[in-house]
């Protein structure tokens, strides 16, 4: 399988800020890539690098087999982009830019666009000014899925939308990975992440932290059980890669790390197991993880942060 | 009385309300304080400069009364002087501070004027356009705070002004340039600035759009200032149409009246009012007139990029178009005084034998050297167009399109560039209309638009600087506009003061031939041509090489 994206010790620095620091990417053609970071973490300057509006100052990057920089406007027929925020020209109608956008990048499919239309529910005779942020998100996902490219860069495509147009953006998502097509899609959304990406890349402060499929990235953390016991548990707290034990009576709540899942469970079986729970960790949890290092050390207000970080992805899942 | 209070229990709730609506007006007008607070005194100090410094150069430059005297004749007696300058005040004894009410006042006040309506504008639509105002409204800030703000702003500012003006003029100690006369002279600079900052709390209102509300006010300053001109040449009172026509009336170091003064505070009073009553029919965000539907497809020439291009430039280059048609009739209608002026021997030995050229050939010379400035306005807008597109994130969306970033700054620079040339032809064909109509002599149409297209080459090589800018040093495209406003003090002060030729040669527009006063020569326009074609090739490279700038 050929590799649509593939990203090498990627630096950019704006003055003294450094946005990337090292990153490396590699997306397969045909699969559907989750990128996830918090606000800040380099993904968008990554995707600007991609599309040739940035330069690199360093590392290798090849997209589609050719140069973003150099190669630009020839990858840019096979690709469409969606930025997080898109900016609309007030005097143009919705209609108007999506079929000048698509026209710029070599044409669209009319049926599809009327399709896309009903289904996103956009109505294209408004001025760009006079619509809100979700409806401008929707002008510029119908101009890219209204496209026939290989390549799908999606800048947090969805902000704005409302929970009925998710459901409609994850459906198109779906056909476009039925066709074939490769999706590099941002986003701090985990459910949509977890319903669409065969693979993950988490990025923090212009690194890639862990890159991996969900099934491999769950391994890495744990796991919660719960059970319902014959006897007491006891002496769980010992065993190698648990955490967290609450024991209640016969009731017993623990953590496990993936690979010691099984002495765990086995360690349990002892007791006589009445009715047993498991929960896969969510990528709450995994991005919790890598985020919440730095506040460890932070003893006095670690928790608060955390509390906060949990609430902000939290409210952005919702949305 | 008191049952009546006391019956009716809503009545100081609703009070209440009323008052609320300057709730917050205070921490406004300091916010906007501190957001303007480079601007602001780099405006203060630009104009305070420029007047002080160009009055302190007057004892020098006409060092007798005989020199004075002659200067008296040439902006007293010449129409082309007069439009450009002034009635004539205090010409028949012209001391410094009469060549000060006449030579610089009506010039320097366009500055204050320009400056109010950018802050108002800035301060109410714009903030209301990029829904920063919305953040504000929430909070516990009035109905009706951002518009007093605003208006707060630049009122304290245009005061500012005016007392700076006046102590830096009273301060130079110049003869005749007295103190009475300095408050005079900064009181009338200060209220063409509160005349134009009420002009712009009204345009404000009209459009949803900081850009055309600042536009229309801006080009009221350009009708204010015509306007005047045009009553001043005829002598008539067409000149009390214009709040510029009111700062010169004041005559300060002449007649020192105030009364105009009060005349423009009156009409500033009635402009605000009417902006209050404006911002309560209409809706936050919205414009008068309501926002209408349109085409839900795009045309085909939409889809090509340089139809994209012209569609986004579309409006300007029609309003434009208009514009320039009508400044350049106008400005030749007024042919038939000169002829008048003519026939007064003495002026007409004194003209031709300074320039060979008859006195409406000079003033013609001059009215186009004016108008070719005022249509590279329009070109360095439209070249500049693509920094706005990249700064608003728009461009970004369509460079992640097929369309190559060379092209796609090509087609604006296609824009900026024939559109110039074509504002150059409607002024030209208005001036040429106007003055043969007003000659009767229909030769004046071809030998006016000719001299006016001879400009084409200045205007580009300004343009293209704005281009080369945006492709090398987008931070600093504000260089092409520092170009157009030398090139308009060089214009407009070149031939008052005694600049020195370097000086003159720097703004393109002295290597144009002045036509049809002077003969035509192409070297020039060969070269100033080649220059231009060179800054947009190092723009055009330049803008291949950088990073886009992304919000």
């Amino acid at each position: 399988m050929a590799t649509a994206v593939s990203v090498s010790g990627l630096v950019k620095r704006y003055g003294r800020t450094v946005a990337l620091d090292g990153l490396d990417l590699r997306v397969e053609a045909g699969e559907v890539h989750g990128f996830l970071g918090p606000n800040g973490a380099g993904k968008t300057t990554t995707i600007r690098i991609l599309l040739g509006l940035l330069r690199a100052d360093r590392g290798q990057v090849s997209l589609l087999g050719g140069d973003p920089w150099s190669d630009a406007v020839d990858l840019h027929r096979r690709l469409a982009y969606v930025p997080g925020d898109v900016n609309l020209w007030p005097n143009l109608t919705g209609g108007e830019a999506i079929d000048l956008l698509a026209r710029l990048r070599g044409g669209l499919d009319k049926r599809r666009r009327a399709e896309l239309l009903e289904r996103f529910d956009l109505d294209p005779t408004k001025k760009g000014r006079a619509y809100s942020k979700g409806n401008r998100q929707k002008v510029a996902l119908i101009a890219a899925l209204a496209s026939d490219v290989e390549l799908l860069l999606l800048d947090e495509p969805t902000a704005g939308l409302d929970p009925l147009m998710e459901v409609v953006f994850q459906d198109y998502i779906k056909h476009a990975k039925a066709a074939g097509k490769t999706v590099l899609l941002s986003s701090h959304i985990l459910a949509q992440v977890e319903k669409l990406c065969d693979k993950i890349s988490i990025i923090r402060l212009g690194k890639v932290v862990q890159s991996g499929t969900l099934v491999e990235l769950r391994h890495l953390t744990r796991t919660t059980i719960e059970a319902n016991t014959t006897q007491a548990v006891t002496g769980l707290d010992g065993l190698p890669g648990v955490h967290d034990v609450e024991a209640e009576d016969h009731r017993v709540r623990f953590a496990v790390d993936g690979e010691h899942l099984d002495g765990a469970v086995r360690a349990l079986s002892q007791f006589g197991i009445r009715s047993l729970t498991s929960q896969p960790p969510t990528l709450e949890e995994l991005m919790l993880r890598h985020y919440g290092d730095d506040l460890r050390g932070d003893d006095l207000r670690s928790d608060d942060l955390r509390g906060d970080e949990v609430r902000a992805d939290g409210g952005a899942g919702v949305h | 009385m008191t049952t009546i209070t006391a019956t009716k229990a809503p009545a100081p709730a609703h009070r209440a309300a009323g008052g609320n609506a300057l709730t917050g007006t205070g921490t406004l007008v300091r916010f906007n304080l501190r957001r303007d607070r480079i601007r602001i005194p780099a405006w203060l100090a630009g104009i305070t400069l420029v007047q002080v410094g160009g009055a302190a150069s007057y004892p020098g430059l006409y060092p007798t009364e005989a020199d004075r005297l002659q200067q008296a004749t040439i902006v007293g007696d010449n129409p082309a002087m007069k439009a450009m300058t002034g009635p004539g005040h205090g010409i028949e004894n012209y001391t410094y501070g009469a060549m000060m009410t006449n030579e610089y006042l009506g010039f320097m006040v366009i500055f204050v004027a320009l400056m109010s309506v950018f802050m108002v504008v800035r301060h109410t639509r714009t903030e209301e356009e990029t829904g920063r105002a919305e953040l504000l409204r929430a909070s516990v800030i009035g109905r009706r705070a951002h518009l007093t703000a605003a208006l707060a702003t630049a009122a304290l500012t245009n005061l500012a002004l005016g007392l700076l003006i006046a102590a830096g003029m009273g301060g130079l100690g110049i003869e005749s340039v007295d103190w009475p006369g300095s408050f005079v002279f900064g009181a009338a600079f200060a209220v063409v600035g509160l005349v134009f900052a009420g002009i712009a709390a009204v345009t404000a209102q009209f459009t949803e759009y900081g850009r055309a509300a600042s536009g229309m006010a801006g080009a009221l300053i350009g009708v204010a200032y015509l306007v005047r001109a045009i009553g001043d040449v005829g002598d008539n009172a067409l000149s009390w149409l214009s709040p510029i026509g009111w700062a010169q009336a004041s005559a300060p170091y002449v007649d020192d009246n105030w009364w105009p003064i009060g005349l423009a505070l009156v009409v500033t009073a009635a402009l605000v009012t009417a902006a209050f009553a404006l911002s309560g029919r209409r809706d936050f965000g919205a414009g008068l007139r309501a926002a209408r539907t349109s085409a839900p497809a795009a045309s085909a020439s939409l889809g090509t990029p340089q139809g994209f291009a012209w569609r986004l430039q579309r409006s300007g280059v029609i309003w434009w178009g208009v514009a320039m048609f009508l400044f350049g009739l106008s400005y030749g209608s007024a042919v038939e005084v000169i002829e008048d002026y003519a026939g007064n021997t003495a002026i007409r030995e004194l003209t031709e034998s300074i320039g060979g050229a008859t006195l409406t050939e000079s003033w013609l010379s001059m009215v186009i050297s004016l108008l070719a400035i005022i249509c590279t306005i329009f070109a360095t807008i439209a070249a500049l167009r693509p920094r706005r597109e990249e700064t608003s994130g728009r461009a970004e969306t369509v460079l992640a399109t097929a369309l190559s970033r060379t092209r796609w700054v090509a087609t604006h620079v296609v824009i900026a560039m024939a559109g110039g040339l074509g504002m150059l032809l409607v002024a030209g064909i208005g001036l040429g209309l106007g003055a043969a109509a007003g000659s009767g002599d229909a030769g004046f149409f071809w030998e006016v638009l000719g001299a006016a297209l001879a400009y084409a080459p200045a205007l580009w090589v300004t343009a293209a600087l704005a281009v080369a800018a945006f492709g090398i040093v987008p931070r600093a495209t504000g260089l092409a506009w520092a170009l157009v406003g030398y090139a308009i003090f060089v214009v407009y002060l070149g031939g008052l003061l005694d600049l020195p030729g370097w000086m003159l040669d720097l703004s393109p527009y002295t290597h144009i031939p002045r036509m049809p006063a002077d003969e035509f020569t192409a070297i020039p326009l060969v070269i100033l041509t080649v220059i231009a074609a060179g800054l947009v090739a190092i723009g055009l490279l330049g803008f291949r090489r950088r990073d886009l700038e992304a919000t």
